[in-house]
């Protein structure tokens, strides 16, 4: 099969401004990722892209340019880019195109998000009673996995004291200011156990990617990086998901359990290998089962791995260390590139002040959302 | 398998369902409070104001997991596992504890 490579990889500014537009944030990716890639649009074969609320990718070409190219717009929810992705590699290894960009992007109003119960298949009774609200969700799964597995709520403000501490070394995070654990702990309850800086806000950004086939790749200027796999998975029957009325009894299943064992397995790599990765950490107790969903631990082993500190960029497991979600904020469809254009840089040591130290091979993405999708890639050099 | 509300296809086969009547006593399975009033529309505010409230998963004995406003004005007596009484209402499910159960 065609080897993929990350030929070039773009963010926009991560955070919330006044005037920029999601489309805005889009070009500006694009543009940064085709330079990264020492290329030009007109180069480029074909695209896929998408946002959840901030318009269609394919209207992009106003601005990049008129070249005729096939643009495939993609919405996915939280597996936008994530799917993107997919459909890119398999553009190139179906011999559709060797130069691919995806594009992910977004642009969210402030707060928390306002689904509306028909949209979900829901009876209109559970947004007039208040229970369309997705912070509900995230606080009721942690409070029954810490119950299980003895995870503490100092644990859940650890990791959003890393995510802080990470992101005040990313020049592109929205959130760069440091924060104690005991700070989060007092920051009041949004959605119990979960206080309001365990939790990363609706945001805006853009990430975008250029993809080529090994064949194709013009002039190694920098360490190449290979996407070994890149999986998108829907969840199985008996997931506990937002918005659900009812959850079976007994053993619950995991779409990120799913998509993680499918994209190790595609990649011939298994989790012990992964030196550097990125989770969903909606809010923080996310990235704690994320960890163990993901293989990279036991259920339950996340309370001594944390305050060890293996998590953190100097870690045997360092995780989000661009600061994740928590710190850039989370606009739907880029969450997903975002965390490759960061594995990417770590793998090439470009990662600056929040490099992993000692060289990382290979690294793992994951991302997690509604209404049970969840996206998983492995990247090597 | 049971799901809640009746449905008339089984969400796992696609195959023909039957109505069960469900038990009232149950276990809570998990919970949180929603701290902040939810964004209107959807959200109804009480007359008398918006007050944090509990919700949760209340576990049936007919191996079904039931979300349900938890009337119970003592935030902090709220355990999982503690045994409720749920009934379907005009709106969602609600919950309250069953006194003296331990």
């Amino acid at each position: 099969m065609t080897d993929v490579l990350i030929a070039g990889a773009g963010l926009s500014p991560f955070g919330r401004t006044e005037h920029t537009t999601g489309r805005r944030h889009a070009v500006y990716a694009v543009k940064a990722a085709l330079a990264d890639a020492g290329i030009t649009w007109p180069q480029v074969d074909a695209a896929f892209g998408g946002s959840d609320a901030a318009g269609l990718a394919d209207t992009l070409v106003t601005q990049l340019g008129l070249t005729g190219l096939p643009f495939v717009n993609v919405k996915n929810g939280c597996a936008t880019g994530g799917s993107a992705l997919v459909s890119a590699v398999n553009a190139i290894r179906g011999g559709m195109a060797e130069v691919v960009v995806a594009v992910g992007f977004d642009k969210h109003p402030r707060g928390a998000f306002d689904p509306l119960p028909a949209d979900w298949g829901l009876d209109e009774a559970y947004g007039r009673d208040g229970l369309m609200v997705t912070t509900q969700f995230f606080g009721m799964k942690i409070r029954r996995y810490m119950y299980d597995h003895g995870i503490s709520s100092r644990t859940l403000a650890l990791v959003a004291e890393k995510a802080y501490r990470n992101g005040a070394l990313n020049p592109n995070a929205w959130r760069r200011t440091p924060m104690d654990a005991d700070q989060i702990l007092a920051s009041g309850m949004v959605s119990d156990p979960l206080t309001r800086y365990m939790f990363c806000s609706p945001g805006e950004g853009a990430a975008a990617l250029v993809l080529c086939a090994a064949s194709a790749a013009r002039k190694p200027t920098s360490v190449p990086v290979t996407l070994r796999s890149a999986v998108v998975r829907s969840r199985r029957f008996g997931s506990f998901e937002v918005f659900s009325p009812w959850i079976t009894g007994g053993e619950l299943s995991s779409v990120t359990r799913d998509a993680a064992a499918a994209a190790f397995e595609a990649a011939g790599v298994a989790p012990g290998d992964v030196e550097v990765c990125q989770l969903q950490d909606t809010e923080s107790g996310a990235e704690v089962m994320h960890m163990a969903e993901c293989g990279f631990c036991e259920d339950g082993e996340q309370e001594k791995l944390i305050a060890s500190r293996a998590t953190e960029i100097g870690g045997s497991l360092p995780v989000n260390t661009d600061g994740g979600c928590i710190a850039n904020g989370e606009p739907i469809g880029a969450s997903g590139l975002r965390q490759i254009c960061e594995v990417v840089r770590q793998l090439r040591g470009q990662a600056g002040d929040r490099q992993v130290p000692g060289r990382p091979r290979v690294g793992f993405t994951h991302v997690y959302g509604a209404p049970g999708v969840s996206a998983c890639t492995v990247l090597t050099r | 398998m049971t799901v809640y509300p009746a449905d008339d296809v089984c969400p796992r086969c696609g195959q023909a369902a039957s109505p069960v009547t469900l038990s009232s006593a149950g276990e809570l399975w998990t919970w949180t409070v929603q701290r902040f009033a939810p964004k209107s529309p959807p959200f109804v505010s009480p007359p008398d104001g918006f007050r944090p409230f509990a919700l949760g998963y209340v576990e049936l004995p007919e191996g079904v997991r039931v979300a349900a406003v938890l009337d119970i004005d003592d935030l902090d007596l709220i355990r999982i596992g503690m045994p409720l009484r749920i009934e379907a209402t005009t709106g969602v499910p609600r919950a309250k504890a069953i006194e003296g159960v331990r």
